[in-house]
């Protein structure tokens, strides 16, 4: 096709097309529908290609973004996504979920005059275009080596060393407590910013590498990670931060107070937004209150106004400039009609007879003196309180990793019951490998998928080392016995 | 210990009780393997069904099946009890829950109610085992109603029966049975409880005063049965706890039964909307209104 010549950085900055804002909170499709080739070609153009790239040096997984973007001119888009795939596992996710105004976008030179190249939408154009046209190969992989790991929970983080270390001839188990794959993907971040079709790719795929999925196995409860150990030759904990936060405030077992994690489960793995072809009930009523600022919040909010309510009302104790959130998603909420109240905190539920949620006391705050992260703290107004009625209130205030391994097994945390491990993401033990938000906290897909990365290249060299050493020792035992 | 995916769970052996009851025997060798009393799982027959936690009521190891009994209350269950031998689960999930700590403390008195019968049974025979005096009270509205009175009576030293209207056992509820027992001066060092809310209400209000230790299985909302959603959460000695893992069973004496039964009706509504559509895809009434 006829493309504009490369580089030609003053084209305006594509931010890619849009289900229609009316539309869209009627279902639960894709919300951003990304490029078309055409469009991929043009935003392609814009790439100056520098030779520092700091765009790759910016990226957690190091994708070669130049390199890649270069084929994708070149319209040769199976050396792009191998480029891609070079260092990156799952780009169809990445692309969509990473926030990537923090990485390669932040860093890309053209950010301050002319905006900066749409890295992300490219390179969920270039894995979406590869796979809906066939042109992946299962990734080689190497002779079986006889050893094998363990993987718990199928989160972004297990999916990663389960990749890595198949590839390199391991004999991998993936265990999940839920009764489908992919963790988060699937139970936390909703169909209309990640459709399952991607997320069940990715599964299917490593199912044919060999890959061996086992779910409904709670480890921690039906098996302790000490048995676990036991029985393989190590184990990769990426259980995620599964415990969700209460709110903290008196009428917390109102009916019509979901936590995230229950409402996005109902909504997301349940499809309870498919009630009543599906099963599984969700409630929002006429009046939705989220409390948080989060992506999980937006999330929640977002899912919520799917599902019919008057309104939607999210309540942050910050400035929207403080929102955690990815700005992409907050303007894709306030474009669905949510409504912010910033600086407002909930401080107590109101229930009727029934015990069915009526109204929720909030109060006002002001950003007072900075706290340690850094961020000026937000400080209750006196006499600002006052009521928001509403139906349901669902807390998105963050989550900590479930303890249920931890209660079975001894094994070191720091005070908010991560997982301590070290640069390699070992644990205090041995053959005991960790990574994702159950030793960060509440913390990115990506980032998850980089510390999978990590510990399936050190369980590798731990193993490697483990058989050289019994090896070593078979041989001088065998050389005394020789003598 | 190997681990091998298991894509289905078939049911090996179905055996209707009554007309809401059924037993099913499933192939389950994971978690018959490694299931104790007092453990539960949960189930979903299908890609678009709820998961619906249960009890194990008994589990086989030689032969890896597990045995859930399970009451027709609503949509759900009562598609999982038209369910036939041959037939298989999606999922079941588990062992799951805290299993019930079994110890010698002297006599143990079981109370269940209902289908709660069935999952007082493998906790009774595991205090038996264990060497405790067992007394077990079956309560049930009518005699049609009553389930597993052979087996219990096998496992316990004695067994006392109320029925609503007097058709089995003496007429009258649960708690007079054991007010029986405290006044013939039995020492009763531990009662153990599973059946309706209100029932294990009154068992634990008619234990207090003696202060006998009391253990109640509680039956919240459950979403996920592993410890993420808090849907589960009840109020513990003004504490919010997970039954999913940090029960089912608890101080009985301690549980906020109130808050509890009013959280159990949250979703009321869908259930009837559910129950209609049932019905009339079914063409028939299954009378669970
Ligand atoms: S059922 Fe979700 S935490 Fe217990």
């Amino acid at each position: 096709m006829n493309k504009p010549k490369k580089p030609s950085p003053q084209i305006k900055r594509n931010e890619g097309r849009h289900q229609d804002k009316n539309e869209r909170i009627k279902n639960f499709d894709e919300v951003a529908l990304g490029f078309n080739l055409e469009e991929a070609l043009i935003e392609s153009s814009r790439c100056l290609n520098c030779k520092t790239r700091p765009c790759e040096k910016a990226c957690p997984v190091n994708i070669k973004v130049p390199d890649f973007i270069t084929h994708l001119y070149n319209e040769d888009i199976q050396s792009a996504v191998l480029k891609i795939y070079e260092t990156s596992l799952f780009p169809a996710i990445c692309g969509r979920v990473c926030p990537q105004e923090n990485y390669c976008e932040a860093a890309c030179v053209l950010k301050d005059r002319f905006g900066s190249v749409s890295i992300g939408r490219l390179e969920r154009f270039v894995s979406d275009h590869a796979r809906k046209n066939n042109m992946l190969k299962l990734p080689e992989c190497e002779k079986e080596n006889g050893f094998k790991v363990a993987c718990v929970g199928s989160g972004p983080a297990s999916l990663s060393v389960a990749a890595e270390l198949r590839k390199k001839g391991y004999d991998i188990t993936v265990f999940e407590a839920l009764h489908e794959f992919g963790g988060v993907l699937r139970y936390g971040i909703p169909p209309f910013r990640l459709p399952r079709e991607v997320v069940n790719f990715e599964i299917e795929n490593l199912k044919k590498m060999g890959v061996k999925f086992i779910k409904n196995i709670l480890i921690g409860k039906s098996v302790s990670l000490d048995d676990l150990r036991q029985d393989f030759d190590a184990v990769f904990v990426g259980s995620g931060a599964g415990l969700p936060s209460p709110l903290g405030v008196k009428g917390e077992d109102l009916i019509g107070v979901y936590s995230s994690n229950e409402f996005l489960t109902r909504v997301n793995l349940m499809k309870g937004y498919k009630f009543p072809d599906y099963d599984t009930p969700i409630y929002v009523g006429k009046r939705v209150v989220v409390v948080g600022g989060g992506n999980t919040a937006m999330d929640s909010a977002r899912c919520a106004k799917r599902l019919g309510p008057e309104n939607v009302t999210v309540l942050y104790r910050r400035t929207k400039a403080e929102m955690p959130a990815r700005a992409e998603e907050v303007e894709n909420a306030i474009e669905e009609g949510i409504n912010f109240e910033f600086l407002t905190a909930p401080v107590e539920l109101e229930g009727d007879e029934n015990g069915r949620l009526k109204r929720v006391k909030c109060i006002r705050m002001e950003l007072g003196e900075k706290d340690q992260s850094g961020r000026r703290k937000p400080v209750p107004i006196k006499g600002s309180e006052f009521y928001i009625d509403t139906d349901v209130i669902i807390a998105a205030i963050g989550q900590s990793p479930n303890p249920l391994i931890q209660q079975t097994t001894k094994i070191e945390t720091n005070k908010w019951n991560c997982l301590v491990v070290n640069e390699n993401g070992q644990t205090s033990i041995e053959n005991v490998f960790a990574g994702g938000d159950v030793v960060r906290g509440g913390a990115t897909v990506l980032l998850a998928m980089k510390d999978g990365k990590v510990a399936a290249n050190a369980i590798d060299e731990y193993l490697k080392k483990k058989s050289e050493d019994r090896r070593q020792k078979t041989e001088g035992r065998k050389q005394k016995s020789d003598k | 210990m190997e681990y091998k995916p298991q894509e289905r769970y078939k049911i090996v052996d179905k055996i209707d009780i009554s007309d809401v009851i059924s037993k099913h025997i499933i192939y389950a060798p994971f978690i018959a393997s490694s299931a104790k009393p007092g453990n539960f799982v949960i189930l979903m027959k299908d890609e678009k069904s709820e998961r619906i936690p249960v009890t194990l009521v008994d589990f086989d190891r030689v032969n890896g099946t597990i045995t859930v009994i399970i009451q027709s209350i609503g949509k759900s269950t009562a598609e999982i009890n038209l369910m036939k031998k041959g037939d298989s689960f999606l999922n079941v999930s588990g062992p799951l829950g805290t299993p019930v700590e079994i110890k010698k403390w002297g006599t143990v008195v079981g109370v269940g109610g209902g289908v709660g019968i069935a999952e007082l049974y493998p906790i009774a025979k595991a205090f038996k085992e264990a060497g405790n005096k067992v007394i077990s009270i079956l309560g049930a509205r009518s005699k049609d109603l009553l389930i597993l009175e052979d087996e219990t009576i096998k496992i316990s030293d004695e067994v006392l029966i109320t029925t609503d209207d007097g058709s089995s056992g003496k007429k009258g509820v649960v708690t007079d049975a054991i007010k029986e027992l405290y006044t013939r001066g039995e020492k009763i060092d531990a009662v153990f409880t599973i059946g309706p809310l209100v029932m294990m209400k009154f068992v634990s209000l008619t234990t207090k005063p003696y202060n006998t230790p009391t253990f109640a299985s509680l039956n919240p909302i459950m979403l996920d049965g592993t410890g993420m959603c808090g849907g589960c959460r009840i109020e513990i000695d003004g504490q919010f706890k997970f039954a999913c893992v940090d029960g089912p069973m608890f101080d009985a004496h301690k549980v906020n039964f109130d808050s509890l039964m009013k959280r159990n009706n949250g979703f009321k509504d869908f259930e009837k909307q559910s129950i209609s559509e049932f019905e009339r895809t079914h063409k028939c009434k299954i009378g669970l209104h």
